[in-house]
C-alpha cells in the first residue's frame, strides 16, 4: 500500500501511534524522546520516516496522528514534505495531520517564507504549529500538546473526536489567508 | 601582593571584554558585593582596570587567587583555545568499577596539590580545572634585558571533563553509529535508508576522522539551467558567472554530516566529495 489511510486497520488496545515525517532524524528523535516523557494513559508509539511512502514490509499499527516537520531552514525539507503528502489518503486530513514548522526563530537561516508553509496547511485544511524543536522547553511543550492531540486522534478522549478538534482549532485561527 | 601577581591581574582583567566582566568578576568571588559596586564600570576601561587591581592589592590578592582568574577567563573561552583530550581508560587486569564523582573528585585534587606547587583549581559542573605554573617565581617577568634570561613560565592548563559520553556526544554522531533508540516505542520506519546512507557515506569519506579544511571555493562559467521553461537567464548564450563559497570551521566533516543529519540526499555532489582526493579546494567549472 503505497498510500496511507487512517482506518484500513483495527486498533491495539489502548495504543496511540503518531508518525513523525521529516528529513532531519535528529530532530524527530529529540521529539519523540520528549513526547514519551509525558504521562500518558493510553500506550504511545512513535515512528519516524524520512518521507513517504512508507516501506511496506513493516508490520504497523494503524497510524493516528502524521506530523509533518518542516524546517524553515531547508527547501529540501519542505520539498520533501511537498512529495510524501501526495502518499497520504484523503480521510486523513480530518483532523488526523498536522504540520510542525521548526526554525522561525532563526530567521536569519530561514530559506522558506513564513507564508509558504501557511499556504500548504491551509491547502490541507489541516493545523500549523510552530516550535523551535531544537530549544528543549518549546520541545517538550510541544511534546505536550502532541500527546494530547495524539490522544484524541486516536479516540482515547471520550466526547471529542479528531474533528471536533481540527474544526476548533480552525476557528481560534487570525485573520483568513485572503485578508494576509 | 607582589608586583608579579598584579601584573598577572592586570593583564587577565585587560583580556576581558567589557560585557563579560562583571560577570567573570562575580565567578570569581574574590572581591566582595559591595566592593564591586564602587566600581564605575562605565568609565574606560583603563580606569576600570586600575580600579579593580588596587582594591585586589587591598585584599592581598594571592597568586592561587590570580590564577583562578584565569582559569575562569580560560573556561568563558574554552572555545578559542585548541585542546588536547585524553580519555582515561582501565590498565590490563584492572576492573572496571563504578566509583563516586565526589570522591574522585577529592582524591584527584589532593593528589595534584601534592605533585604541583603553585596549582590552583576550580571545579564547574562535572568538569575539574586546574592551573599550574612552572619557573621561579622570583623572576621579574617585566624586564627582559640581554643580560638577564628570560623566566620559563609556562603554563599548562587543560580542563577534563567528567561527563557520560551520552550528552557530549552529538546527535548526528549517534546516528552514524546507528545507535538506534533503546526505547523500543520508537519505530524508525527508514531504517534501510539510514543504513544505504550511512553506507555511502563510509564508503565516501571513510571512517577516520577528514582532514581540516575550512574553504572550498567553486568558480562556474556555465550556462543557466532552470527547472521552469521560460527564464530570461536560460535564454543568454553566454555563460553565467558566479562563484560559490563554502565555508566551515571543519568544511569536510561537515560534508561528512550532511546525509547522515538528513540534510541533503546520498550520494552527495561528486563536486563536494572530490576535495580530499583530487587535494585540491578551488575548482573552476564550465559546461563540457
Amino acid at each position: 500500500m503505497s498510500v496511507l489511510r487512517p482506518l484500513d486497520k483495527l486498533p491495539s488496545l489502548n495504543t496511540a501511534t503518531i508518525l513523525l515525517v521529516g528529513t532531519e532524524d535528529a530532530l524527530l528523535q529529540q521529539l519523540a524522546d520528549s513526547m514519551l516523557k509525558e504521562d500518558c494513559a493510553s500506550e504511545l508509539k512513535v515512528h519516524l520516516a524520512k518521507s513517504l511512502p512508507l516501506p511496506s514490509s513493516v508490520n504497523r499499527p494503524r497510524i493516528d496522528l502524521i506530523v509533518f516537520v518542516v524546517n524553515l531552514h531547508s527547501k529540501y525539507s519542505l520539498q520533501n514534505t511537498e512529495e510524501s503528502l501526495h502518499h497520504v489518503d484523503a480521510s486523513f486530513f480530518l483532523g488526523k495531520v498536522c504540520f510542525l514548522a521548526t526554525g522561525a526563530g532563526r530567521e536569519s537561516h530561514c530559506s522558506i517564507h513564513r507564508h509558504t508553509v501557511v499556504r500548504l496547511a491551509h491547502s490541507y485544511q489541516s493545523p500549523l504549529l510552530y516550535c523551535d524543536l531544537e530549544v528543549e522547553g518549546f520541545r517538550a511543550t510541544m511534546a505536550q500538546r502532541l500527546v494530547r492531540m495524539l490522544q484524541i486522534c486516536a479516540g482515547h478522549v471520550p466526547g471529542v473526536s479528531a474533528l471536533n478538534l481540527l474544526s476548533l482549532l480552525r476557528s481560534s485561527e487570525g485573520p483568513s489567508l485572503e485578508d494576509m | 601582593m607582589d608586583e608579579t601577581v598584579a601584573e598577572f591581574i592586570k593583564r587577565t582583567i585587560l583580556k576581558i571584554t567589557m560585557n563579560e566582566l562583571i560577570t567573570i568578576l562575580k565567578a570569581w568571588d574574590f572581591l566582595s558585593e559591595s566592593q564591586l559596586q564602587t566600581i564605575n564600570f562605565r568609565q574606560r576601561k583603563e580606569s576600570v582596570v586600575q580600579h579593580l587591581v588596587r582594591l585586589c592589592e587591598e585584599k592581598h590578592a594571592s597568586l592561587n587567587d590570580a590564577a583562578l582568574l584565569d582559569i575562569i577567563y580560560t573556561q568563558f573561552h574554552q572555545h578559542q583555545k585548541v585542546w588536547d583530550v585524553f580519555q582515561m581508560s582501565k590498565g590490563p587486569g584492572e576492573d572496571v568499577d563504578l566509583f563516586d564523582i565526589k570522591q574522585f573528585k577529592n582524591s584527584f585534587k589532593k593528589i595534584l596539590q601534592r605533585a604541583l606547587k603553585n596549582s590552583a583549581q576550580e571545579t564547574k559542573e562535572n568538569a575539574v580545572w586546574f592551573e599550574s605554573a612552572w619557573g621561579n617565581s622570583n623572576s621579574q617577568t617585566t624586564s627582559r634585558t640581554p643580560s638577564s634570561a628570560p623566566p620559563a613560565r609556562a603554563r599548562t592548563l587543560w580542563g577534563q571533563t567528567f561527563e557520560t559520553h551520552n550528552s557530549t556526544t552529538p546527535l548526528q554522531e549517534r546516528n552514524l553509529g546507528l545507535d538506534i533508540n533503546m526505547d523500543s516505542r520508537i519505530i524508525h520506519e527508514n531504517i534501510v535508508e539510514k543504513e544505504r546512507v550511512q553506507q555511502i557515506t563510509q564508503e565516501t569519506f571513510g571512517d577516520y576522522p577528514q582532514p581540516q579544511l575550512e574553504f572550498a571555493q567553486y568558480k562556474l562559467e556555465t550556462k543557466f539551467k532552470s527547472d521552469l521553461n521560460r527564464s530570461i537567464l536560460a535564454e543568454r548564450e553566454e555563460p553565467l558567472r558566479c562563484l560559490i563559497k563554502f565555508s566551515s570551521p571543519h568544511l569536510l566533516e561537515a560534508l561528512k554530516s550532511l546525509a547522515p543529519a538528513g540534510i541533503a540526499d546520498a550520494p552527495l555532489s561528486p563536486l563536494l566529495t572530490c576535495i580530499p582526493n583530487k587535494r585540491m579546494n578551488y575548482f573552476k567549472i564550465r559546461d563540457k
